[in-house]
């Protein structure tokens, strides 16, 4: 007997469906193999991260505290990855809003309205993000530059430029010497509505809804499906590439840069360190799992955020080293990978009375 | 006669395999004799191809055995078939555009040693090209190919691997008659020398000249085993699709209105940065079906490409129903009302990832009463699908199926009626009938003929020259990128166009100008 890969005549529906799932199921299997070594019980271990992360309402606010950005962000990269453009600069599109927001909240509120802050930086934020995703989009299509490494070193530019403001010129005088800028003025805070988390989350709904409509039902959706499976028919059919990849990566760096707009105005009311950890990064793996699909991100970043809060719960309390975290994150994208084979190929498994030809 | 009764070299023996919605082998039998030749024929989707992906390792059967020289065998994978020594060269070439000649040869052998000998490669690959006369440069790359010599490029990267069975999926639907020849040729050395073939044709006289058996296959049936020789052009036809065809296409006189198209000194490059057309003029007028014949990679493609504003323009003028539309982007030239039936279907005419209804509705879909305000209507979109399979008799198991599922008749059965539906004034139809069944190519020619009939000005790009002849109003031969001569086709000779195409213009040809 023998098990074989046999290529599928159509897209399975259902391997779409259970790829991510038991992909999911099988990383814990790994990721459990890798607690023994440690020395420590996988399933109170898992037990102990459930709790922290969904146990209680309190520690569900703090897991949607960091969904919110890993959904934008994970919608955004999507986007750019279904016109197979590699944007791995969501953590540099991410920062370099949030940095703009501050500007905005620091520097213009004694200006304007009141009620014109929030807005604004909000605005100005997207625009910030559009304009890191545009620089690797303009480049790739005007002059074909490799966009992975391009948006890939943007996020260390975006990173510098957020350490320089902070403890350079807009570092709080009063500070006591604390990395980071003033507190906002609170006409600048976006308002939460249970602990930490916040009605960023309305926003992330909102937008994988119309992202959800923009590709499944509108004229530009079209193109850019055509775009991403079959450029030179695309271009054939009349189709615009060049100007399409650029909107749709202005789109996309938009909606991280909103993420960091958040990240400023509703978490830490400032520009300081640690402004992202690795959200733009975890994207990518948001992306992957919900197939490129805006609506299925919001899950699969819940789920990530908890991993992410749960992890530091086990840190804590199993005193496992503080790189865990990141080796779960990891791990959880290796199965998935793998198993996207499965919603093109199925195994077959040949007895040895069919191999004899009985 | 008698040794040819002998035992096969390869049997297959009742094979069935189901595709959703559709049986495509059932029950089939195959029988192939050392060193010779057996033609496959069948319509569309009749299964030839599934049977030979089967033979290939790219498909399994449901059921039914391979026994090679007498032993069964399995074949999951194309390399088992390599290993057997079974090679195929698909209708859709599997090469990388990317990669040179040489490196598309050696690729996914595992016998290479770890630092590739490229030199000893090259000089291997050298040696068969002029053992077999395939004429190919190991160091081009496959992009700047014309179809004709990758195609050579499949063949020698089968003999390289010493494939002692070869399977040829309509080779000749690519080829000009010259080419085909040396394809003939190239199949007797090697018959000769002890290979066998399986030969995938549509061209009776093909199937005459260059096969020993044929089978004929009919909705995944074998309907007709007899040797070449007992049989005629007629009866396969018949067999193959179970009624009478008419050869010939029956047209009305042209009448030609306004000019639509003009071409003046058109002067383009091709990829390599060399004149791919000089000085290229000529007209077509609406109701007026031009034919353009030629060698393949004599400028065709880039014909094709700069009325459709895919290919630039480096000097001259194009006129589209009197606007001038000179390096204009393609969007522009559709909106002028340009179809185009690309020559490369599956890479440039449909998009196989996604529905046989969104591939229908990739030129309306800009328009209402698809879109409205941006926003599309699945469901009008599913509606005119529905009408145009039905029209079309596009065979698909729903509008909703992946194209790349579907046969390449019903592929380019899809482009077309796409193309026809959305086309305005200009059809620009490159090789629109290659590889297509008698059946298909009829029903192809027909509405080829009738948008003619409409009013449409037609550009016919096409290897065939009994179809250019039956087909258009009148025939441009292009050579090396130059526009030979124009000649009606209706007192159009094959010689004398043969001549053009070889590069002796008109003028001295002797023909009259029209």
């Amino acid at each position: 007997m023998r098990i074989i890969f046999e290529k599928r005549n159509t897209i399975s529906k259902k391997a779409i469906l259970l790829v991510p799932v038991f992909s999911f199921i099988v990383s814990l299997f790994l990721i459990g193999i890798l607690l023994l070594i440690f020395k420590t019980n996988p399933f109170l271990t898992y037990a102990s991260m459930y709790v922290g992360a969904f146990g209680t309402w309190m520690n569900f606010t703090e897991t949607l505290v960091k969904a919110i950005p890993l959904m934008l962000t994970g919608i955004g990269v999507g986007l750019a990855f279904r016109l197979r453009f590699w944007n791995i600069g969501a953590e540099g599109q991410l920062v370099f809003g949030g940095v703009i927001a501050t500007w905005v909240a620091l520097f213009w509120s004694p200006f304007i309205p009141a009620w014109m802050v929030l807005p604004l930086a909000i605005i100005a934020g997207m625009i910030a993000g559009a304009l890191w995703a545009g620089i690797p989009a303009v480049l790739k299509v005007s002059l074909n530059v490799d966009e992975t490494l391009v948006s890939l070193m943007l996020n260390y530019v975006a990173i510098m430029i957020a350490q320089g403001l902070y403890y350079g010129p807009w570092r709080d005088p009063d500070g006591f010497g604390f990395p980071g800028t003033k507190l906002f003025p609170q006409i600048a805070w976006l308002p939460r509505f249970s602990g930490r988390a916040h009605y960023g989350l309305l926003f992330a709904v909102l937008i994988a809804l119309i992202m959800w409509v923009i590709l499944n039902r509108t004229k530009w959706g079209f193109e850019l499906k055509m775009i991403g499976r079959n450029p030179r028919a695309a271009s054939v059919m009349g189709v615009r590439i060049g100007s399409n990849i650029i909107i749709a990566l202005l789109v996309s760096g938009a909606i991280s840069g909103m993420a960091g707009v958040f990240e400023v105005t509703a978490i830490s009311h400032r520009l300081q360190q640690g402004l992202s950890m690795g959200y733009g990064y975890t994207a990518i793996i948001v992306a992957w799992m919900a197939q490129l699909n805006p609506i299925a991100s919001l899950f699969v970043a819940i789920l990530m955020a908890g991993l992410l809060v749960g992890g530091d719960q086990v840190q804590m309390m199993m005193g496992l080293p503080a790189a865990m975290g990141l080796v779960l994150q990891g791990m959880i994208l290796f199965p998935m990978l793998a198993g996207s084979l499965f919603t093109d190929f199925k195994l077959k498994v040949i007895s040895n009375k069919e191999e004899a030809g009985v | 006669m008698e040794e040819k009764q002998a035992v096969p070299i390869l049997e297959m023996k009742n094979i069935t395999k189901q595709f959703p919605g559709v049986l495509a082998n059932e029950n089939v039998d195959l029988e192939l004799f050392h060193g010779e030749v057996l033609a496959l024929l069948g319509e569309n989707g009749a299964g030839k191809s599934t049977l030979m992906n089967i033979l290939s390792g790219l498909v399994r059967p449901d059921s039914g055995d391979i026994i090679l020289n007498g032993k069964k065998v399995d074949i999951s994978s194309p390399k088992d078939a390599m290993h057997l020594g079974i090679g195929m060269v698909h209708q859709n070439f599997k090469l990388v555009s990317t990669m040179t000649v040489a490196e598309n040869v050696i690729l996914g052998l595992d016998n290479e040693k770890f630092i590739l000998d490229m030199k000893e490669v090259r000089k291997k690959i050298s040696g068969i090209s002029d053992h077999y006369n395939l004429k190919v440069d190991p160091d081009s790359y496959i992009w700047q190919m014309s179809v004709g010599e990758q195609q050579r490029v499949e063949i020698l990267k089968l003999i390289y691997r010493g494939a002692e069975i070869l399977i040829l999926d309509e080779p000749t639907a690519v080829l000009t008659p010259q080419e085909s020849n040396e394809l003939n040729g190239i199949v007797k050395k090697m018959t000769a020398e002890g290979k066998s073939a399986i030969f995938i044709t549509h061209k009776m006289d093909e199937v005459m000249e260059f096969s020993d058996w044929v089978r004929v296959l009919q909705k995944g049936k074998l309907v007709s085993v007899t040797r070449t020789g007992d049989t005629n052009p007629k009866e396969l036809a018949n067999l193959m699709v179970g009624r009478d065809i008419l050869f010939r296409v029956e047209k009305k006189k042209s009448n030609p209105g306004k000019v639509i198209l003009e071409l003046d000194k058109v002067f383009a490059l091709n990829t390599k940065g060399v004149d791919a057309l000089k000085k290229v003029t000529f007209s077509i007028r609406a109701g007026e079906i031009l034919g353009i014949a030629g060698v393949a990679g004599n400028g065709q493609r880039e014909l094709t490409e700069v009325i459709t504003g895919l290919h630039k323009i480096t000097s001259g003028k194009l006129v589209v129903e009197g606007k001038e539309m000179t390096n204009k982007a393609p969007l522009d030239l559709i909106r002028a009302g340009v179809s185009h039936i690309p020559s490369d279907r599956v890479a440039m005419g449909v998009v196989g990832d996604m529905s046989v209804a969104s591939n229908l509705a990739m030129k309306e879909y800009r328009r209402a009463p698809l879109t409205k305000y941006g926003i599309l209507h699945p469901k009008r979109i599913f509606n005119m699908a529905k009408g145009m399979i039905e029209l079309f008799m596009i065979a698909t198991p729903s509008p909703l199926t992946n194209v790349k599922f579907l046969s390449g008749g019903n592929i380019q059965k899809t482009i077309l009626a796409r193309e026809i539906g959305a086309c305005r004034g200009l059809l620009i139809a490159a090789y629109p009938a290659r590889g297509l069944d008698v059946g298909a190519t009829e029903s192809v020619r027909k509405d080829i003929i009738a948008e003619r009939d409409n009013g449409k000005a037609v550009l016919l790009v096409s290897e065939d020259l009994d179809e250019l002849i039956s087909v258009s109003d009148k025939i441009a031969v292009m050579s090396e990128g130059k526009v030979m001569g124009i000649v009606d086709a209706e007192t159009a000779d094959i010689e004398s166009l043969g001549l053009m195409m070889a590069g002796v213009s008109l003028e001295q040809s002797g023909e009259k100008e029209v």
